[in-house]
This record gives structure tokens, C-alpha cells and sequence, in this order.
């Protein structure tokens, strides 16, 4: 049985904010179901009283000195964008006149 | 000059008897001579290199003590931020970009005196074992340029097969230091996590990336190792203690005593997969050091063969959410932003456009992996494995001082020999992603030939005993000796 059909990549891809085109899906859905089905062997591994490890270095709440420091100038940090204007990031529209 | 270890140009360097100018440009000579053919760098920065170059001799002639490698050319992997150099990480959405910082490591280089060349060629974001996914196209293998150098750090090890600089830096999140080195007859070494510092690394999967050193010699790469480890306050995952001597640790072992050394062998790693030439070097190897006086002990960690699964879930679901901030606002590429389409459209079809085809798998299975329904019995349950991989390793090292391996299962493949069948290639990591999900230290040294190609034999040691690996690594090194790929 597939572990993940083309409908679902879709959707995931969505998720994923990626457009991506009908040829990809079809090549992905296979592709990621010989992934899936091949990882999905982690579920064999009994560790039901097993605590899950995110991170291999114990540190917790790792906090720097609060010390004023250079830092990058307003110019500097815009100088990678796509389309800075007026000292900031501008992006599409994402409200509508009325809102 | 261009065959000479990192040590001995140090050294030279140091006397006065070259300058690092000279050293520098011959470098720079012989990637204009090579690299078309080898494609090992992104971007070569002759000219800042060459004033970079002309600061250290200026510094040394004023007097001044810098470190054993100052004035020495290095290659940096192109994933780690370089100010005001482009940096890409391989891929399309970072066409370009000129970041606006340095990496810490990047900084640690500068002040100690190395000289950056120029960007190395890697797989999109660091993720694949072979540089073909790289957007840039492949870098070839100098034993055989029909062949992949490994990955994701092929160009960093291709430029050192080639002689085209004595030192790079790799980042390693489940081998991508370790098999380029080996593929290619290198060495290449994965600190402890949290050993090197992160900042200004551009992040796939931030548990599991470890930047690190990359020579042709154990004691090169133990040099490196000294000047870029160490705590940095700007990871808060940086290791607040002091670093390992593993410079000494690589003398001591290339004396050549391993007595009192006891390694490792897993016996869940049987050989299955693995290519038979591979596995008589490997052994081969290990009986050698026998002789040096170490003794061998076989361990038992009975989750390493899970290794691999439980990877491909945590890596891809780090990246998928990582990657998200490549959205076309703020760096990098934007695509389509015409008016007509929305914001969330102008992402979309942005990132589609800019990402390749692995970078886009493993979004989409960490999307999924991370899923409410799913979550559990993927992302959660490959966490609950990472914990008993951890618990193999632990109850290992108190068997043995150093764990070894066989680096990959395969000599360099052909190009194009795997890309359309994404899970071969992961089975490239099968010996090295354990050490990654625990956390230790880990690197290759070459080991042998087979069908004329090399094989590379993996230490792997205790979080924050990065030293015995060196020592263990130089040993090897002091009986298989460095190799030589044919003249280009």
C-alpha cells in the first residue's frame, strides 16, 4: 500500500508553500512514498517509555550578557532585499481598500 | 609549493622564507588551471585574497605572532556567511547574496591569519551526498572526473584532492565532511556538536549541523580544528568548555602507539551494502592497528541500523522548517511580484523557483512528518530513537575509547548514477549519521584504494573527546600514509 498519494504531496506542497508543477507531482509522489514507507521503519523500534532526545547538548535557557553592541545599520540590513523601499521590506498587498 | 601540508607553509610562512602572497597565488594559479575541469568553487576572490594575503605579511614583517597557520590559504564551504563575498549555499534562491556579517568561524579564520580563496561547491542547502544537487552544477572527482566527490561538501574536498588549497571548512549534518573525504582521499572531520560555532552558518537541520575542519593530513586537520573550535556566546548551543588538544592528540598518534587504545568494532555493522573492496581496506586497516598495539573489542549497538530512518525524518523536519524563511521578503530571490499575484502566491511560486528538487523533497516530507496524525508515529517516535542511538554510544564508550567503521559503503559512484532514485543516495550516510544524532566527534581518514579509487576509514569518540579520534586517525594515517589521485 502507498504510504502517500499524489493528492496528499499536493496538499503538503501547498502547506509548504511551494508551487509546484503537475510533472514534480508525479515524480514526487513515487519518490516520496519509497522515502516514507523506508523511514517508517523507526516505528518498529519498541520505545513506548522512551523520552525523545530534540537536542544532543544539555544546555538550557543559554541567556549572553545584556551588553549594548554594533550591530548592522538600517542600510545594511536592506542591502539583500528584493525590493526595499523607505527603510523597509516591502511586500505584495495583503490587505484589501476597504480593510 | 601547491603539495605542501598547511603545517609546513605555516611554518615557511612563519620564518620568512615565503610569503603568504606568494603561497596565495599559487593557489589561485592552480585553481585557474584546474577548476574548470574540477568545479570544486562557486566563487574564487583572488582579489581579496591576494589583500588578505599581503595584511599577514605585513603583520609578520611588523613583527607580530600569529598562529601556526597564518598566511595560509583556505577554502570555505559555500554555506558559511563571508561578509560582503556571495554566498549561496548552492542554491538559486540565494543568487547573489552578499551577506552583511561574518560567521563566527569566518572571523576565527581572519584573525588567525588563514586566507579565503573562495567559496566551495556544495548540494542545495547541504543536503545530498554527491554535489549533484547542487544549482550550480556538479563538482568532479579529481581521482576520476566522471565520478561524484561526495557530499554535501564535495567542492571543499575536491579542492583539496586537486591542490587547489591546502585547507576548507565542510559542514558535516549526517556526513557531508566525512564521505566527500573519504570519496576523494581526504580527511575530513566533524567536530563534537556544539564544539564549532553555528553562527553565520545557514541552518538545515540546527540540531544535527556541525561546521569543521577538512585537509590532506590528520595533523593539517587538527591545526584547522584548533583555530575555528571553541564556545561562541552567539550560539546558544556552543559548548562552554575548553577545546580538546587535538593538535597534540595528532602528533602522539603519528608516532605510531596505540598501546592501551582499545576500538570498537559494531557488530551491527556486518557489511551488508557495502562494497566488498571497501570492507577488505577497512579490515585491513584495523588489523594494522592491532600491530600499534591497540585492542580491538567488538561493541554492540543494536539501534545504529534505525540510524538512517530516524534521520530522514528529524533532518527533513528541522529543514522544512528552516527553510521558511526563505519567503522573498527579506533576502534572495522574489519571483512573480507583478501585482496580480498575492503574497502568499508571490511565495509560492518564489520559493518554487528557487528551490531544486531534493531541497523540495525533504520540505515536503518534514511538512508531512511534522502533521498533526502523523506526528507521533514519524517525527516523534524517530526523537524516542535518537535517545536509544544516544544510550548505544554511551554504553559503547565504556567499553572502548574509540569507535571505528568503514566511512561510506560505496567508493565514488558515477555521476548521474543515483539521482533518480532519492533513497540510494541516502544510503551514502548509513555509517555516519549515527555520531550525528548522538552528538560526538567524528572524522575520515583514507585507509586504502579500491578499483584504484579510496576508501576512508571513520573514528568516531565521546562528545567533547575529539582528541582521541585525532590520535587514533593519525595513527591510521602513520601506516596507509596520505594518498596521491593521478596527475589532472
Amino acid at each position: 500500500m502507498a504510504a502517500i498519494s499524489r493528492d496528499e504531496v499536493a496538499h503538503l506542497a501547498r502547506l509548504s508553500r511551494l508551487a509546484v508543477t503537475d510533472q514534480e507531482l508525479d515524480l514526487f509522489a513515487g519518490q516520496l512514498d519509497v522515502i516514507l514507507q523506508a523511514v517508517a521503519r523507526v516505528g518498529e523500534v519498541v520505545a513506548e517509555d522512551i523520552p525523545p532526545t530534540s537536542h544532543s547538548v544539555p544546555l538550557v535557557n543559554v541567556l549572553r550578557d545584556d551588553v549594548a553592541a554594533p550591530c548592522l545599520t538600517p542600510a545594511e540590513a536592506l542591502a539583500g532585499a528584493p525590493d526595499p523601499f523607505e527603510g523597509r521590506f516591502r511586500v505584495p498587498r495583503i490587505l484589501e481598500e476597504d480593510q | 609549493m601547491i603539495r605542501e601540508t598547511a603545517a609546513s607553509l605555516g611554518a615557511r610562512i612563519a620564518s620568512g622564507d615565503l610569503s603568504s602572497v606568494q603561497a596565495t597565488q599559487a593557489h589561485l594559479d592552480r585553481i585557474a588551471e584546474v577548476d574548470g575541469r574540477v568545479h570544486a568553487f562557486l566563487h574564487v576572490d583572488a582579489e581579496g585574497a591576494l589583500e588578505a594575503a599581503a595584511a599577514v605579511d605585513a603583520r609578520l614583517a611588523r613583527g607580530e605572532q600569529l598562529g601556526p597557520l597564518a598566511g595560509v590559504p583556505i577554502a570555505v564551504k559555500d554555506v558559511i556567511a563571508t561578509k560582503g563575498v556571495p554566498t549561496t549555499a548552492g542554491s538559486k534562491i540565494l543568487e547573489g547574496w552578499r551577506p552583511p556579517y561574518d560567521a563566527t568561524l569566518t572571523t576565527r579564520l581572519r584573525d588567525a591569519g588563514l586566507v579565503i580563496l573562495g567559496k566551495t561547491n556544495m548540494d542545495e542547502f547541504a543536503m545530498g551526498s554527491s554535489t549533484e544537487y547542487s544549482a550550480y552544477g556538479p563538482t568532479y572527482n579529481p581521482w576520476d572526473l566522471t565520478r561524484i566527490p561526495g557530499g554535501s561538501g564535495g567542492g571543499s574536498a575536491a579542492a583539496l584532492a586537486a591542490f587547489e588549497a591546502p585547507l576548507s571548512i565542510g559542514t558535516d549534518t549526517g556526513g557531508s565532511i566525512r564521505q566527500p573525504g573519504a570519496v576523494t582521499g581526504t580527511v575530513g572531520a566533524k567536530p563534537t556538536y556544539g564544539g564549532t560555532s553555528r553562527y553565520g552558518l545557514i541552518a538545515f537541520s540546527s540540531s544535527l549541523d556541525t561546521p569543521g575542519p577538512c585537509a590532506r593530513t590528520v595533523e593539517d586537520t587538527a591545526l584547522l580544528h584548533a583555530v575555528i573550535a571553541g564556545h561562541d556566546p552567539m550560539d546558544s548551543t556552543s559548548i562552554p568548555q575548553p577545546v580538546p588538544d587535538v593538535v597534540g592528540a595528532a602528533r602522539r598518534g603519528a608516532a605510531g602507539d596505540l598501546s592501551g587504545v582499545r576500538i570498537g568494532l559494531v557488530r551491527e555493522f556486518t557489511g551488508e551494502g557495502a562494497e566488498p573492496g571497501v570492507m577488505a581496506a577497512f579490515r585491513d586497516t584495523v588489523e594494522s592497528l592491532t600491530k600499534l598495539g591497540a585492542e580491538i573489542v567488538e561493541v554492540s549497538c543494536p539501534h545504529f541500523l534505525y540510524a538512517l530512518p530516524a534521520y530522514y525524518l528529524i533532518a527533513p523536519s528541522e529543514c522544512s522548517s528552516n527553510l521558511a524563511r526563505f519567503d522573498g521578503v527579506r533576502f534572495g530571490l522574489r519571483v512573480g511580484d507583478d501585482g496580480s499575484h498575492s503574497l502568499e502566491e508571490v511565495m509560492s511560486v518564489t520559493r518554487e523557483a528557487g528551490f531544486g528538487p531534493e531541497v523540495k523533497r525533504r520540505i515536503i516530507v518534514g511538512t508531512y512528518a511534522l502533521s498533526s496524525g502523523y506526528y507521533d508515529a514519524y517525527y516523534g517516535q524517530a526523537q524516542k530513537v535518537r535517545t536509544l542511538i544516544t544510550r548505544d554510544f554511551t554504553a559503547a564508550f565504556e567499553q572502548v575509547d574509540v569507535i571505528v567503521s568503514p566511512t561510506t559503503p560505496f567508493v565514488a559512484f558515477p555521476l548521474g548514477s543515483r539521482t533518480s532514485d532519492p533513497y540510494q543516495m541516502y544510503l551514502a550516510d548509513l555509517y555516519t549519521i549515527p555520531t550525528n544524532l548522538y552528538g560526538g566527534p567524528g572524522i575520515s581518514v583514507p585507509c586504502g584504494l579500491s578499483e584504484g579509487l579510496p576508501v576512508g576509514l571513520q573514528i568516531m569518540a565521546p562528545t567533547m573527546a575529539d582528541d582521541r579520534m585525532y590520535r587514533v586517525g593519525a595513527a591510521v594515517e602513520s601506516v596507509v600514509g596520505t594518498l596521491t589521485p593521478p596527475a589532472l
